[in-house]
């Protein structure tokens, strides 16, 4: 699977210490759009693995860090360069919209 | 099994709610093998984001939206519909060959089209709303409710949605206040009657939501009496907006004959366009009763009626 899972444990080194844009997708079991959009991440986590990595955070297991990032809605998705959240998208969107928001990462 | 984009398909089918996958099973047990777009995102439809369905004949007890719709599915499925999960991006309807093509960019051309496409959440149409959506604005509780907690929160709307949403919500929320601009609901009696026995929700009629405040999120909203005029503010951390559904008719605009509010219309009683070999059914025509039985209903009248058509060729 091209997605990993972070954790409290792991978010400082895979995501806020990462060297590339790390998308992070907060969703939950019980979400069907976060269920519908998984598949889409899957994708573009395998064609563009040089340029993005794609990790899930289960906001039911790890609440305090969706809390902390003020998650309000799932799925959210939130990239994170040098630690930092530089860009939020909310909402399932067909892989279509989703490459073109993520193009600045992208390409 | 992937689509033969190089045959020319009987029927395609736009849509995945209540209507379009009864038009699959139609479609497919007439052996039309039909090709049905579901949708990347948004398989299932509207039944998707609500919980417990209690008034779907044939469930004694009631059924959960997703179960059911997964029932249907697998209903069409089981009978050869041909399910794609994309989005239909555009429509050329004009033609005795109808082409259409899909997210991915792949083009499948059919003799019939039935559109299945369904509503979407009306908006108030304030630019604040629009801006904090995700961040405190919502237009799904069983999507997003579990994120307010302990807060006091506002639902707009009259209707049975609104009423469900309201009664839903007062799980996470500690408090909810329920707007509507009118001094009646006009949901049904027994889903009114719930929401005023529920302690946690408070009632605000004649109130209209004139903004939504917050920079991050929303903090508050501002709203008016309807007949006074008087303004004040609402301090509340999360705003759901249950006033209704608007046609998702924007891809056949320019083609199909649309009445004033954007639904589809269809001659008399049948599921028939302006267009020859083009059928609509469910809430993307329907403005009266949009019920998931009279969608499913009609769903099956659009198959009947491609089939009679494609009989006729």
């Amino acid at each position: 699977m091209a997605t990993e899972k972070v954790t409290a444990a792991n978010f400082n080194d895979l995501v806020l210490k990462s060297a590339t844009p790390v998308l992070v997708d907060f969703w939950a079991e019980w979400c069907g759009p976060c269920r519908a959009v998984a598949p889409i991440l899957e994708e573009i986590s395998n064609e563009y693995s040089e340029k993005i990595k794609i990790v899930k955070l289960n906001t039911d297991e790890e609440g305090a860090i969706a809390m902390k990032y003020g998650i309000n809605s799932i799925p959210t998705m939130n990239v994170f360069v040098g630690g930092q959240v530089v860009k939020s998208i909310v909402g399932a969107k067909p892989k279509p919209a989703l490459v073109r928001e993520l193009a600045e990462f992208l390409n | 099994m992937s689509v033969d984009y190089s045959k020319l398909h009987d029927l395609v089918i736009v849509g995945s709610g209540p209507a379009g996958y009864t038009a699959g099973i139609y479609a497919s047990r007439a052996q039309i093998s039909p090709v049905l777009y579901e949708g990347s995102v948004t398989a299932g439809g509207a039944l998707m984001n609500t919980t417990e369905v209690e008034n779907f004949p044939g469930f004694e007890h009631g059924i959960m939206g997703p179960d059911l719709m997964d029932q249907m599915r697998k209903q069409a499925l089981r009978f050869g519909t041909q399910l794609v999960t994309d989005d239909i991006a555009t429509m050329d309807l004009s033609g005795d060959v109808k082409v259409l093509v899909d997210g991915s960019g792949n083009q499948i051309k059919s003799r019939a089209v039935i559109l299945a496409m369904g509503s979407a959440y009306k908006e108030l149409g304030l630019e604040n709303e629009k801006r904090l959506s995700g961040r405190g604005v919502s237009w799904c509780a069983t999507c997003d409710g579990f994120f307010f907690r302990e807060q006091v929160i506002a639902v707009v709307g009259g209707g049975d949605s609104a009423m469900e949403e309201a009664n839903f919500l007062t799980k996470f929320a500690s408090k909810v206040i329920l707007l509507h601009r009118r001094s009646e609901l006009r949901a049904s009696k027994i889903m009114v009657e719930r929401a005023k026995a529920n302690p946690k929700i408070e009632f605000r009629f004649n109130t209209q939501v004139l903004d939504v405040l917050g920079d991050e999120k929303v903090t508050g909203l501002r709203v008016s009496d309807v007949n006074s005029g008087a303004q004040s503010e609402l301090a509340v951390t999360g705003l759901f907006i249950a006033i209704g559904h608007s046609p998702r008719s924007e891809l056949v605009r320019d083609q199909v004959d649309l009445n004033n509010d954007g639904y589809v219309q269809v001659e008399g009683r049948s599921t028939r366009t302006n267009i020859k070999g083009v059928f609509a059914c469910g809430d993307l025509v329907d403005h009266t009763y949009r019920q998931a039985i009279t969608a499913a209903g009609s769903g099956c009248q659009a198959a009947l009626d491609a089939e009679r058509f494609l009989a006729g060729h």
